[in-house]
């Protein structure tokens, strides 16, 4: 057994860069890379992909990310664990074996782990939506993916075959950096103030760059150095669940007290009661020391039994999202946006367009925050209509009516943009724990 | 004053919740920012932007508070009508909270 292992944090969200990555492979003495590719939205956009595509449904960037890294795991020996599944693991696993045989790179073991679909026990009469509180079956024939957030259990399954790539589908996130320590210190599924401990190490690190000085430089007093070459974190642990957060020396970034704490509570409600498949952990009592620069030691996290339930994301059809946007500059520039908005108010109405919320902007002025009080004078201002319509058709007309506004709005419009896109929404549902059995298969390259 | 002159803050979001994390520079200041940044001073400030009720949690080891908002995103992330969907912005506006400090 080892006394201590190293994980790196290869990706934060499915779109994340790729260099940090493969220098963190190469130079971070890694045990463990994991990366964490599935937003709560992901999988449903996965699973229409592969209703058309039977063998896609996995991580658009899985390609480029296996070929970028898969020649430095081998190497330098380092186990790559990652959601990049999304919803159709096994296709992801064989993309993968075939990417590596075309590296040249043979005998290695890859497994799918999956089991997290659970599209087919949606039970219409009893379930009702978190969010909502309306019953599932009001969407019943929109929906197109269930997929409950699935614990450790198949990545140790995985672990334990002595795989070397572990692509999953949903699975909690801290669950991706809590399988491989569970596995290298044997811990007991029951012993929840370690699991405690490790939920703590996954949620600094699952969202990459961020524990690191990513969304935290504010322009003028919180400076983050070289954020153009942005690292991502290194954590090292002990058996004892003691662990620091750290990062490449010649990386940009930091890893400061302020970030740990950001990134901490970052996504959390209660931070004595942090739900999870695994454990509730607790990160109420969470001390944080400075070991030396860009080092920071986290301790006292702890954990409590669970819960006996899974969250589920549902994700459904619900219609569309219409955006249209012109600008106006010079002076009364916020005058003109505003009386744009009028015209399209009562275009709506008078071509009797149909929508189920609509929302108006100026960027510029009100677009973050509608209760801004004190109204600059900006040089320009961007006018913004968005809205949710429950066919196309709608919005298409109403993103018309902006462009309209060229010639029969007010004077010096420009620069208008319009987009219509489909709206897959999410909402959660709970499931018992015990329905839900993982599922493994190993490939080999 | 403003809260930003003593704090800094992240927001993030589940579904349609916002935490937004209140975290003081200086744990010395944690005590004033516990006593000035209550739950009934946030929703003021964010106005309409919140529609639903807002909790606020102490974590005094880190110096720090987080408030949990429920209604923030219109509807969620994945079905917002705002520009900001998760609402990533809000953090910095409730920075620009002024702070009465001269009791």
């Amino acid at each position: 057994m080892k006394n201590k292992i190293r994980i790196g944090s290869g990706a934060g969200y499915s779109g994340d860069r790729i260099d940090p990555a493969v220098e963190l492979i190469k130079k971070g003495n890694l045990d463990y890379i994991v990366f964490e590719c599935l937003a709560e939205r992901t999988i449903a956009l996965a699973q229409l992909q592969k209703m058309q595509h039977p063998s896609m449904g996995y991580d658009p960037l899985l390609e480029e990310r296996m070929k970028a890294c898969l020649p430095y795991c081998a190497s330098n020996n380092v186990k790559l664990i990652s959601n990049m599944g999304a919803a159709n693991p096994i296709a992801a696993a064989k993309k993968t074996v075939e990417i590596a045989q075309n590296l040249g790179l043979t005998n290695l073991k890859i497994a799918a782990v999956f089991g997290d679909d659970v599209k087919s026990m949606l039970d219409f009469e009893s379930q009702t939506f978190l969010e909502s509180g309306d019953s599932i079956a009001v969407v019943g024939e929109q929906i197109i993916s269930a997929n409950a957030y699935v614990g450790v259990e198949g990545i140790l399954i995985a672990l334990k075959e002595d795989a070397d790539i572990i692509l999953t589908g949903r699975v909690a996130d801290p669950a991706l950096f809590l399988g491989p320590i569970i596995h290298e210190f044997g811990w007991s599924l029951n012993d929840y103030p370690l699991l405690g401990k490790g939920t703590a190490l996954g949620h600094l690190m699952e969202c990459a760059a961020q524990v690191c000085g990513g969304y935290f430089a504010d322009g003028a007093t919180k400076v983050v150095p070289n954020l153009g070459n942005l690292g991502f974190p290194i954590a090292e642990i002990k058996a004892d669940g003691s662990f620091f957060i750290t990062k490449l020396d010649d990386a940009g970034g930091m890893v400061t007290q302020a970030t740990c704490k950001e990134q901490l509570l970052y996504e959390v409600h209660d931070p004595s009661t942090y739900l999870t498949p695994d454990v509730v952990a607790d990160f109420s009592h969470i001390t944080l020391k400075e070991l030396e620069k860009d080092k920071i030691e986290v301790s006292d996290a702890t954990g409590k039994p669970l819960t006996g339930k899974l969250k589920v994301s549902v994700g459904y059809h619900d219609g569309f999202m219409a955006d249209a946007q012109i600008s106006y500059g010079g002076s009364y520039a916020i005058e003109r946006g505003e009386l744009a908005i009028e015209i399209l108010k009562e275009r709506l109405k008078i071509i009797n367009i149909k929508v189920e919320d609509v929302l108006f902007d100026l960027i510029g002025v009100n677009s973050l925050f509608k209760s801004n009080k004190e109204l600059a004078s900006p040089s320009e201002v961007r006018v913004r209509v968005a809205a949710k319509t429950a066919t196309k058709d709608e919005a298409i007309k109403l993103i018309n009516e902006m462009e309209t506004l060229y010639t029969n709005g007010p004077a010096a419009g420009g620069g208008i943009s319009k987009t219509v896109t489909e709206i897959i929404a999410i909402q959660s549902i709970l499931l018992d724990k015990d329905k839900v059995m993982p599922q493994v298969e190993i490939f080999k390259s | 004053m403003k809260l930003k002159d003593l704090a800094h803050s992240r927001t993030g979001d589940k579904g349609d919740i916002i935490n937004i994390s209140i975290i003081a520079f200086d744990e010395k200041d944690y005590p004033k920012l516990e006593k000035l940044v209550t739950v009934a001073a946030v929703k003021k400030f964010l106005g309409e932007t919140v529609q639903g009720n807002v909790v606020r949690y102490e974590v005094p080891n880190l110096g720090a508070m987080n408030f949990v908002m429920q209604k923030a995103l219109r509807g969620g992330v994945t079905r917002s009508l705002r520009l900001d969907k998760h609402g990533k912005s809000l953090s910095s506006i409730l920075l620009e909270m002024p702070l009465d400090i001269t009791n």
